[in-house]
């Protein structure tokens, strides 16, 4: 091969490559490392992939788990093992054809129903045939509906509700103080770094306000707790502010989520090309009707992408709720009482010893389930008014 | 990587070509996306000549000459089509190696680009990565010598490539491609961004290296193309589709005296371009 | 407009002026109250990281000893007396069999004697800006409240608080079971994320093939995923973590099989675990930094690489990855101190309550800085509220040092390019 030749060749015509020289040859090392590195960047599908896997899972457990609720009824005579009819107790609740019933450890479905008179099968999913005696209770299996998860505004495990609003309604109620607060405040923040501080004035106010969005979320959560509880107490009353309440929260977080929608802000408005604000000045208008009335709208799209983006981070957002908001599902609409967040419950409920094999373990991923597309929704929205906007301008 | 190229040629066709020249273009297209940038190019390169590609901008000089060594490959858009004969050897052939292609066919670029690494590393690099096992610092000895410029690097090869001169820092470029031991070294437009004086000295480089290399240069310097160019190739714009065609190509002397088409000679005497 | 010529315009003028004037003045409040804010945040910590206490002692160190001594002035044998005469004989024989007295340091038995006979305990607490305004206030009621008890200034962040474990008196506790906790997890963190993040970063840039559609298709696909992953509240990545690297990974996680712990107990919330966790949450941090970073290096370098004959991944190597470095390392370190104050994906993964042993290794369980901070500001005692804060500004400080690296980094970076 050429590349063996002796150092002083060089100063000699090289010589000619041939066929071996330039024929294609087997790079396993080229191909492992692509085929690694392939790998690496597959893997965040693979992380997807987990999430919706692992969310789902537990979600169509959340909606498909039994649980057994006592009827106040039970059987008016004693059954073998093989019966397929029984009489009922006329007391408690009704029940119906193909409801499932428990009696000491076997499971039944009522096949039909005349007046106190069940057919039932026997020994359902697995569970084995035996005798039971008379006054032996009925129970009945109940599961989460999702007309119950959806349609309802009450949360509350211990009783079997689980209606998702309570928790929702919290949710939206902080995101919705956080962004009134974040919304106007971090867009007056971006018109004024990009259309009036100077080069200097930006310089060191940019870095400050990054400063907020670097902060840690749980040492929010104490300022919310310590400086901005306190503080709404003492303005509006105590009787009115609760020590944990929703409104302490949100402005926190309005805090919190203000960089983003200043930073992203003002990236759409420096975008804005310099010869529109040119055409507007060279027309009379102010600085301000300038800024207002051709910049802003210019940038629009790239503004809207910020709100969503803050939303959503609004929406997960988790240790300010989880600290200050309050710990008990409550549906309100009044700001000033204890409210707890989707995010905050499911901090709540997994910081126990919480068993695998529960009800609330597989809530905690139907919330879950909920977060992520309800995030998910606004950040592909914004993506996709972000690419739409980037088409314009180049 | 073969982007799409359609392909038809056999592997061995070189037994039945010229291997006189040391690179022939044949029907060579080059698309960038829905783009031609190169329509229907033949060009037999001779051996240990210095040969120009002049032409008014963007009539795919810079192409023809990447087209040479597959580095139009690296361009995400590019698409190939037609045959490069490198010692009867068609270099887009599936079984050809793009990497080794490029080892054997140097490329020297128009901005110098030195590695940000010391000025020994920049030339030993190359050899290095090909598994060159002689006395490396004897290589670089003679790339740097051979490059003419030893004699103002000998007390820095520790220094950074980057705080050479410009016109030093091309002849390093120069100096790290021949230390690959190539066959051909391929130049776009390498003095463009110098001064007169290190122009000069990359002009008498090249006909200095016409004893071991095979040269291709690009340069929009008619008067240098003159000084240092066995054979020139006048490229131009196909007025139809704005494609990159070649319109003459000879020796430098008759080219430049007695221009057979009336586009080259109003190209020459500085009527357009 | 024209018509408009005239006194009216002028006043139209003016009155334009004067709006424009006040909306500015609107947009720089603005901005000036995200600088108040942060101040506020700040002040309020350290307001409550310091400041005077009363300290009552539940037996005066005075009465211990003769008039005319202190405590502080007593030789080991005296000390160990007078604990001896002062705790039960049951509880002087547990601190004697856990290691004899003649092995102890005099100060270990002195803390011995002020932990099981003085047991100081902080009867009130006042702000550092109480302390400094009101000094003479605070004396005088703590004269007349607080008559047995001592006053002075406690600074809650100090030497002994960093060092000392978890502990659940208030007045003792230190963060340093938390600190090595959020070390741990950060490394662990680090370690899975950094090259795999990377590795993503150079297939996307460097290698993805745009040429063929389905290719094309694919990178997009794994492109527009990344930055969604980003988006992601933590709290999911929490919930993920707590499915698969606490619960279907148990085995793995706990260390059983590795024969570390018995299987019968083996649990999953372990430092391992958070640590997977936090490097999931990074992992499309770094690699969208990275590929920023790569994405900087000039196209002329792997021109001249490949113009050599070089492979992709010798230019990559040697040219793309040396001189992105710089960005990705600032990157990563940005992403880190991200990770290293994220609360509720570690709380969800499991994070201990309580512990005061220090973590050892991978299958120890764990609690970190912020969870720490996280159960000290929801405790109902106020005094849990000054070590929540000393907590914040240790880890503040942390980050800011952190970030402080990356600063650094990133100007030597411009400055060679
Ligand atoms: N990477 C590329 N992608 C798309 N078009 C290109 C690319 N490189 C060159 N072109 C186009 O191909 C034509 C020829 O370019 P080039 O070979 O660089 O011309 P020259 O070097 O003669 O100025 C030009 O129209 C140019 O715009
Ligand atoms: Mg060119």
């Amino acid at each position: 091969m050429t590349n063996e030749k002796d150092a002083t060749t060089l100063g000699v015509a090289s010589e000619r490559a041939t066929l071996a020289a330039l024929r294609k040859r087997p790079r396993i090392k080229e191909t492992l490392i692509q085929a690694f590195l392939f790998v690496c960047g597959a893997l965040s599908i693979l992380i997807t992939i987990g999430i919706v896997y692992e969310l789902g899972k537990e979600s169509a457990l959340f909606f498909t788990r039994k649980q057994w609720e006592q009827t106040n009824k039970a059987i008016a005579w004693d059954m073998d093992a093989g019966g397929t009819t029984v009489d009922v107790t006329t007391s408690g609740a009704a029940l119906r054809v193909d409801d499932l019933i428990l009696l000491n450890q076997e499971m039944m479905r009522v096949v039909s129903i005349e007046g106190t008179r069940l057919t039932v099968e026997r020994g359902i999913d697995g569970t084995v045939s035996m005798a039971h005696s008379k006054d032996t209770p009925i129970q009945v299996a109940t599961e989460v509906t999702l007309r119950e998860f959806f349609g309802t505004t009450e949360w509350n495990p211990q009783i079997g509700r689980f209606g998702i609003w309570a928790l929702v309604n919290a949710t939206m109620m902080t995101s919705l103080i956080a962004l009134a607060v974040a919304l106007p405040l971090g867009l007056s923040v971006a018109i004024y770094l990009s259309e009036y501080a100077s080069e200097k004035a930006r310089a060191t106010l940019k870095p400050i306000l990054e400063v907020l969005a670097g902060v840690p979320t749980v040492v929010y959560g104490y300022f919310a707790l310590t400086f901005m509880t306190p503080l709404l107490r003492s303005i509006i009353g105590q009787d009115i502010v609760e020590v944990y309440n929703t409104a302490s929260a949100g402005l926190v977080m309005g805090i919190l989520i203000l960089p983003i929608v200043s930073s992203m802000s003002e990236d759409a408005l420096s975008a804005v090309p310099n010869s529109l604000r040119e055409a507007a000045y060279g027309l009379g208008a102010t600085k301000l009707e300038t800024a207002l009335k051709v910049v802003v709208p210019a940038a629009f799209s790239g503004i809207a992408a910020a709100f969503l983006v803050a939303a959503s981070r609004a929406i997960g957002e988790t240790m300010i709720v989880a600290v200050a908001a309050g710990a008990g599902p409550n549906f309100t609409f009044n700001p000033f009482r204890a409210a707890e967040t989707m995010t905050g419950h499911i901090v709540r409920i997994s910081g126990g010893d919480l068993s695998y094999n529960s009800l609330d373990y597989n809530s905690l991923f139907a919330i879950g389930l909920m977060l992520f597309f309800m995030t998910l929704g606004l950040n592909v929205v914004s993506q996709q008014i972000v690419k739409r906007f980037r088409e314009v301008y180049e | 990587m073969d982007n799409g190229r359609i392909h038809t040629t056999k592997l061995d066709s070189w037994q039945d070509t010229n291997v006189t020249y040391a690179i022939e273009a044949q029907g060579l297209n080059v698309y960038y996306d829905n783009f031609r940038a190169l329509k229907n190019v033949d060009l037999k390169i001779e051996r240990h000549k210095v040969t120009a590609i002049i032409g008014p901008s963007g009539c795919g000089k810079s192409t023809v000459l990447r087209a040479f060594n597959r580095m139009n490959e690296l361009f995400r858009s590019a698409r190939t089509e037609g045959r490069v004969l490198f010692n009867g050897l068609d270099i887009y052939h599936d079984q050809i190696d793009p990497v080794e292609v490029r080892r054997h066919i140097g490329m020297v670029f128009q901005k110098p680009n030195p590695f940000p690494k010391s000025i020994y590393e920049n030339v030993a690099w190359g050899a290095r990565i090909h598994g060159y096992r002689g006395n490396m610092d004897d290589l670089v000895y003679q790339a740097l010598t051979q490059a003419a410029l030893w004699d103002e690097v000998k007390d820095k090869l520790g220094q950074s490539g980057l705080s050479l001169s410009g016109g030093q820092q091309q002849r390093l470029c120069i100096a790290r491609t021949i230390a690959t031991q190539p066959e051909i070294i391929l130049m776009d437009e390498p003095a463009s961004a110098l001064d007169p004086i290190a122009t000069l000295r990359i002009e008498e480089l090249m006909r200095e290296l016409t004893n071991n290399y095979t040269i291709i240069v690009v340069t929009h310097n008619m008067q240098q193309a003159g000084r240092v160019s066995d054979n020139t190739a006048f490229f131009s714009l196909d007025e139809t589709d704005r494609a990159g065609v070649l319109i003459e190509y000879g020796p430098t002397l008759r080219i430049f005296s007695n221009p057979a088409s009336k586009m080259t000679e109003d190209y020459i005497t500085g009527r357009f371009g | 407009m024209s018509g408009d010529r005239g006194p009216m315009a002028g006043t139209r003028l003016t009155r334009r002026y004067k709006v424009a004037a006040l909306w500015r003045n609107v947009f720089r409040a603005s901005t000036v109250v995200g600088i108040i804010v942060l101040g506020l945040l700040l002040i309020n910590i350290a307001n409550s990281a310091f400041g005077y206490v009363a300290v009552t002692n539940r037996v005066d160190p005075g009465d211990l000893v003769a008039e005319d001594r202190a405590l502080e002035d007593l030789d080991h044998a005296e000390l160990v007396a007078i604990l001896e005469v002062n705790i039960s004989k049951g509880l002087f024989r547990k601190l004697a069999n856990e290691k004899p007295f003649a092995e102890r340091e005099r100060a270990e038995v002195l803390g011995l004697i002020y932990e099981n006979v003085v047991k100081p305990e902080v009867a009130k607490q006042w702000t550092l800006l109480e302390s400094i305004t009101k000094r003479s206030e605070i004396v005088a009621e703590a004269t007349t409240a607080y008559p047995s008890a001592t006053l002075r200034f406690e600074s809650w962040l100090d030497v002994a608080f960093i060092t000392s474990p978890q502990s659940s008196d208030a007045v003792k506790a230190g963060i340093r079971t938390a600190l090595l906790g959020s070390l741990w997890t950060i490394a662990i963190a680090i370690v899975f994320a950094f090259p795999i993040g990377v590795g993503a970063a150079i297939y996307l840039e460097e290698y993805a093939d745009h040429a063929r559609p389905a290719a094309r298709a694919i990178n997009q696909v794994i492109q527009t995923n990344i930055s969604n992953l980003a988006g992601v509240p933590s709290i999911i990545y929490g919930i993920l973590g707590l499915a698969v690297f606490v619960r279907v990974l148990e085995p793995l996680t706990s260390g059983a099989i590795f024969g570390l712990t018995d299987s019968t107990t083996a649990n999953g919330r372990t430092i391992i675990s958070a640590g997977l966790t936090l490097g999931l949450l990074i992992l499309p941090l770094i690699i969208i930094n990275s590929q920023e970073a790569i994405r900087a290096v000039p196209n002329s370098l792997r021109e001249a690489a490949f113009g050599l004959g070089a492979t992709r991944w010798q230019t990559v190597w040697s040219h793309v990855l040396p001189n992105a470095m710089p960005g990705i390392l600032t990157g990563t370190i940005l992403s880190v101190s991200r990770a290293m104050g994220e609360t509720a994906p570690l709380v969800v993964v499991g994070a201990s309550t309580y512990i005061t042993a220090d973590p050892s290794e991978p299958f120890s369980k764990f609690t970190t800085l912020p969870i720490q901070i996280y159960q000290w500001t929801t405790r109902p005692q106020d005094v849990f509220r000054n070590i929540a804060a000393a907590a914040i500004i240790a880890l503040l400080m942390l980050l800011l040092s952190m970030n402080g690296v990356a600063i650094v980094l990133r100007n030597r970076f411009s400055k060679r390019t």
